[in-house]
């Protein structure tokens, strides 16, 4: 017996989702010391997580990110199991007996609900149907998004929320080359919106956009950002908050929406992006689909960078068919693994999860979103993973020897025999190739395949 | 478009954006820190980190700071990649009251 982590008793360690906060957890444990094996199992026969059905197909050189994961997964220590559900083809309690250490990567992959009235109409829908539907995501394949009305609205003001927005706004011409579902950019053709709001609880100075992904919207082929001057008007605690320094990013973002409100729209672009502030939704209305939603009028109380939103009893309409909430998102307990319903992560303090009692369960730990909620953009996942890999090496340093763990050959046992079909990493690099193959003749830098049987009929 | 080190980094390189890089593409020498534009994603993801706001979108560079775009983009590839933060150099505490941090 020795140490794991030694020469002779590696450190086997399961990675729970292929996402950036996954490959960044690996690459943490590649670059230390330790002699380690690592497993990331991954539900979908594919890998990369939001990277691959999250970051806009309008957005290419984010996806490059992509080649630093596929880097990693060249190390010998790695090893992918795709298709894979844990807690369903294969339980924690199995992972528990097969790795020392277990880590879960696997994102936020639920919405926060508004909890109003209305929100469950026919025409109601998240951010992240819509998202995963234009990015080809399985789960989000068959949506039916009515694209027939002539206005759609948009709830939060991140950067999801300009994604829907602007994806909305453009034109085929403008999404053709990239990697968006053809399936979704025939539908986006097709579609007749010409007015998309994008409604803000709070005010401009605290809108959560990144100025990149605003200043985008002035400079759409067939749409103008609108912005009425008043929108504008600050409190003095607002004022406070755009003179501080460390806010540099928020000022930015005001002074481009200052720049829209001085911009007369052109004439000759058919569809209208509007920007507008201090509303909250307080009931979609609708017969047996979306109608109309109710706003309240909020107003800002409270100290500079604590400011909260509360309602002002004064309420206006907006006619529209179709609505997307864009408000959060929030995780999905995993069968065996502790859950804050609440806040939709798993507890933990430091990434080790911790249990009832706020004590750490020896063995499990977390990284990316289901550690600190759906937060940051991707390098943002990297810091936290490494800080979780430094908490799961210190804790081996106080542990006394162990055995070997059975890792992979056991893993493969098990999968076998629950007749499971995982897909290895070089299996992923045909399908990879084959999507490549089928965008070239379309300009695109990839088609997709957008259903889980596609993606496993490459590999017969 | 590219994302650019400017002089505050100068005498401070404290590295906070190195962090949450997701490409490693942050380059360093004894005085400061370098963007390889080639492998940079325009993420911006370090931008807020800096504690001395030296790093910029290259569309937001004041024009006496539009000449550090070469810099980056020639001193980079020839220097060692910074991967994981690194101590701040001597004097970098100071050095940030002085810019007004």
């Amino acid at each position: 017996m020795s140490k794991p982590g030694s020469e002779g008793n590696p450190l086997k360690v399961a990675i729970v989702g292929s996402g950036p906060s996954g490959f960044y957890a690996a690459e943490a444990l590649l670059k230390s010391e330790l002699n380690t094996q690592i497993d990331m199992y991954e539900r979908l026969p594919v890998p990369y997580g939001l990277v691959r059905s999250g970051v806009a197909p309008d957005h290419p050189k984010l996806k490059q990110a992509i080649n630093v994961y596929a880097k990693i997964a060249e190390s010998p220590a790695y090893r992918f199991f795709g298709n894979v559900t844990i807690g369903k083809d294969i339980q924690v309690d199995d992972l528990k007996k097969l790795y020392h250490s277990i880590i879960f990567t696997c994102g936020a992959e639920s919405d926060r609900r508004l909890g109003i009235p209305g929100e469950d109409l026919r025409g109601s829908y998240t951010a992240t149907e819509f998202v995963g539907w234009y990015n080809g995501h399985p789960d989000f394949r068959d949506r039916d998004f009515d694209l027939s009305h002539d206005t759609a609205i948009i709830f939060g003001q991140g950067n999801v929320a300009a994604d829907v927005s602007r994806i909305l706004a453009k034109t085929r011409d403008e999404l053709k080359h990239t990697d968006i579902a053809e399936h979704a950019l025939d539908a986006l053709d097709k579609s007749n919106i010409k007015h998309i709001y994008v409604i803000g609880r709070r005010g401009p100075a605290q809108a959560k956009f990144t100025s990149k992904e605003l200043k985008e919207f002035g400079e759409l082929e067939d749409s103008d950002p609108i912005l009425v001057g008043d929108e504008l008007i600050l409190n003095s605690e607002s004022e406070t908050e755009l003179e501080d320094k460390s806010n540099a990013g928020n000022k930015k973002v005001y002074d481009l929406f200052q720049g829209f409100s001085q911009q007369n729209p052109s004439d000759n672009k058919q569809r209208r992006v509007y920007f507008t502030f201090l509303k909250s939704p307080v009931e979609i209305l609708g017969e047996d689909c979306v109608e109309s939603v109710k706003l309240e009028k909020n107003a800002l109380s409270g100290d500079a960078f604590m400011q909260s939103a509360k309602g002002t009893g004064e309420y206006s309409e907006i006619k529209t068919g179709i609505v997307f909430r864009s408000i959060g998102y929030k995780g999905i307990a995993i069968p065996g693994v502790p859950f804050d319903e609440k806040r939709g992560i798993i507890p933990n303090a430091e990434g080790r999860v911790t249990d009832d009692n706020g004590s750490a369960v020896p063995g499990l730990y977390v990284a990316g979103w289901i550690k600190r909620g759906p937060s940051g953009i991707i390098g943002t996942n990297r810091a936290d993973s490494v800080a979780t890999v430094k908490a799961l090496i210190d804790d081996l340093d106080l542990q006394n020897d162990s055995n070997d763990m059975p890792g992979e050959e056991a893993a493969i046992n098990l999968l076998n025999n629950n007749n499971v079909n995982f897909v290895s990493f070089s299996d992923w690099k045909k399908i990879d190739d084959k999507e490549i193959s089928r965008g070239e003749p379309k300009g695109k830098p990839r088609e997709k395949y957008t259903y889980i049987q596609e993606m496993l009929d490459v590999l017969k | 478009m590219t994302t650019v080190v400017t002089e505050n980094c100068q005498k401070c390189r404290f590295t906070d954006c190195v962090a949450v890089c997701p490409v490693e593409c942050f380059h360093y020498d004894d005085d400061m820190l370098y963007i390889d534009p080639d492998v940079c994603i325009d993420c911006s993801a370090c931008i807020p980190e800096c504690p001395v706001q030296a790093i910029f979108e290259e569309d937001d560079l004041a024009e006496d700071q539009k000449k550090w775009i070469e810099i980056n983009a020639s001193r980079a590839p020839d220097l060692p990649v910074c991967s994981e933060p690194i101590d701040p150099l001597p004097g970098a505490e100071e050095r940030k009251s002085e810019l007004g941090f």
